[in-house]
């Protein structure tokens, strides 16, 4: 543990290093209207690369990752049930490759789940917990992180470095993706936001943040591999239903509802996007 | 009714007519907008209602945001012909008011409040002063705006209207129509008009 700290305290130190560089440019004299730009950008980027692969090295996340596994191995329902019984697509048990296969259709439900969709409902059927409670609080804040989370981060690391290989043979697997599609090229609300506005074309950014095309493959992968996420700002895991709540609430669309099908098809849309891209675990974000 | 108002409304329903023709946009586009119907519920300002799209957001969605050159044109008259200008005539307001406001990335999401006046959210998408180096690509640069296009009537009347409403210009513009959406106040848009135009504002400078 006390190693563990240290590594924690090594990743704020850098964190606020990085900080600081990150403001620096500001100070300087103004750039050219067009060329500077992208450079001084660009230099910021590969500032934080280079964090995060140091980062990387002993991810934070870890810390979920273990309680997760605590809760996945060890914790008992009502009645002595536990997460082996859970199927996450590759049998009961199996943890290994699952997160990276999903969403995929569960004929025991009758519906595609996502990863975190099926997570909660297992944890619900087998260990008792009651899904009004974890719909109350679904993600992470500075005060807690929801065990349904620590969860996801295991079984998310249980893919790492795998490729992504979510099925397209259920009918309704291939209806998710394709009304995931429509949903991420959807205009409405005040500002006439779609996903795409944002993530439709390559090399745009909102301020300095790069919005990956999730159109393509290659792009959709850099969306993907982030979540779950350790975020430095806070210090707490996110997840890809949070990633996707978030990402509403600034299109200024009202709020989806916590692991319905609107998500979980805006989920398939972008995964199977990125199928046959490798999957490097949970990811480590500013 | 106009005639030309009608013929618009024609236009529009043959353009949605021939999207119904592909079958299969037609099944998913619905069952996704049903989905999002049911799923979407309200939080804060931001109301459940917002899921349904609007006439133009439907003309711009069924053509992937690539309608038929005619039919944008008239209707980019139509939202034009909506824009409303100050009546005190005066269209530039203070461009240092203008660039706090480019600064705020607030309004409208269900984390801000009602009553409270929402920001321009400019540098999300584009450069403008050329003292803020963190600013987004979605846009195109506004640096040098005034200094290259001056700040004749014309060009005031432009730029205000065109922070309006965008799609007065480009039907499906990825830019919010902000006074069209209630999204920013008269003042506020003249307070951005100056911050292009004004001589003074640093997007001009040299």
């Amino acid at each position: 543990m006390k190693q563990r700290l240290s590594t924690l305290m090594v990743a704020a130190v850098m964190t606020a290093s990085f900080a600081a560089h990150a403001q620096q440019p500001a100070k300087k004299a103004p750039p050219p209207a067009k060329a500077a730009a992208p450079a001084k950008k660009e230099g910021i980027t590969a500032e934080f690369e280079k964090f995060r692969e140091v980062l990387e090295e002993d991810n934070p996340a870890e810390l979920f990752e273990a309680k997760g596994e605590d809760i996945w191995k060890n914790k008992k329902g009502p009645g002595g049930a536990t997460m082996a019984q859970c199927d996450l697509g590759l049998g009961a048990g199996v943890v290994k490759g699952a997160y990276v296969q999903m969403p995929r259709w569960f004929a025991d439900v009758g519906q595609v789940m996502d990863a975190e969709r099926r997570i909660v409902h297992c944890m619900v059927k087998y260990l008792g917990y009651k899904e009004e409670d974890i719909r109350k609080q679904p993600f992470s804040n500075d005060q807690r992180t929801p065990d349904h989370v620590s969860v996801i981060t295991y079984v998310a690391a249980q893919s790492r470095n795998l490729k992504i290989a979510a099925p397209q043979k259920h009918a309704k697997e291939i209806e998710a993706y394709r009304i995931g599609k429509e949903i991420f090229a959807y205009r409405a609300g005040p500002y006439d936001f779609s996903c795409a506005t944002c993530h439709g074309d390559d090399g745009k950014r909102i301020r300095t943040q790069d919005l990956p095309n999730l159109r393509k493959p290659a792009e959709a992968v850099k969306a993907y591999q982030g979540w779950p996420g350790y975020r430095m700002t806070g210090g707490f895991m996110l997840t890809q239903q949070w990633r996707m709540n978030d990402c509403f609430r600034q299109q200024r669309f009202p709020e989806p509802t916590y692991l319905s099908d609107s998500i979980t098809a805006l989920l398939a849309y972008m995964t199977v996007t990125a199928n046959g891209q490798v999957y490097k675990g949970p990811g480590i974000k500013r | 009714m106009t005639a030309m108002k009608k013929t618009v409304v024609c236009a529009a329903a043959a353009l949605a007519c021939s999207a119904v023709l592909a079958d299969e946009i037609r099944n998913y586009r619905a069952e996704a907008v049903a989905m999002m119907k049911r799923d979407f519920k309200t939080r804060g300002i931001a109301t459940a209602d917002r899921v349904h799209e609007d006439g133009l957001q439907a003309v711009c969605n069924r053509t992937s945001d690539n309608p038929p050159k005619d039919i944008a044109a008239r209707l980019e008259r139509d939202q034009l012909e909506a824009v409303k200008y100050p009546t005190d005539g005066k269209l530039m307001g203070d461009w240092k008011a203008g660039e706090k406001l480019a600064q705020s990335g607030r309004g409208m999401t269900w984390s801000d409040k009602a009553g409270v006046p929402g920001g321009g959210n400019c540098y999300n998408c584009h450069q403008i002063s050329p003292t803020e180096t963190s600013f987004g690509t979605i846009g195109p640069s506004l640096y040098q705006f005034g200094k290259i296009r001056g700040n004749t009537p014309e060009m005031q009347k432009y730029a205000y209207g065109k922070i309006w409403n965008a799609k007065a210009f480009n039907l499906c513009s990825a830019m919010p129509r902000f006074g069209h959406a209630g999204a920013l106040t008269e003042s506020q848009i003249k307070d951005l008009v100056a911050l292009l135009l004004d001589p003074q504002s640093p997007v001009n400078s040299k």
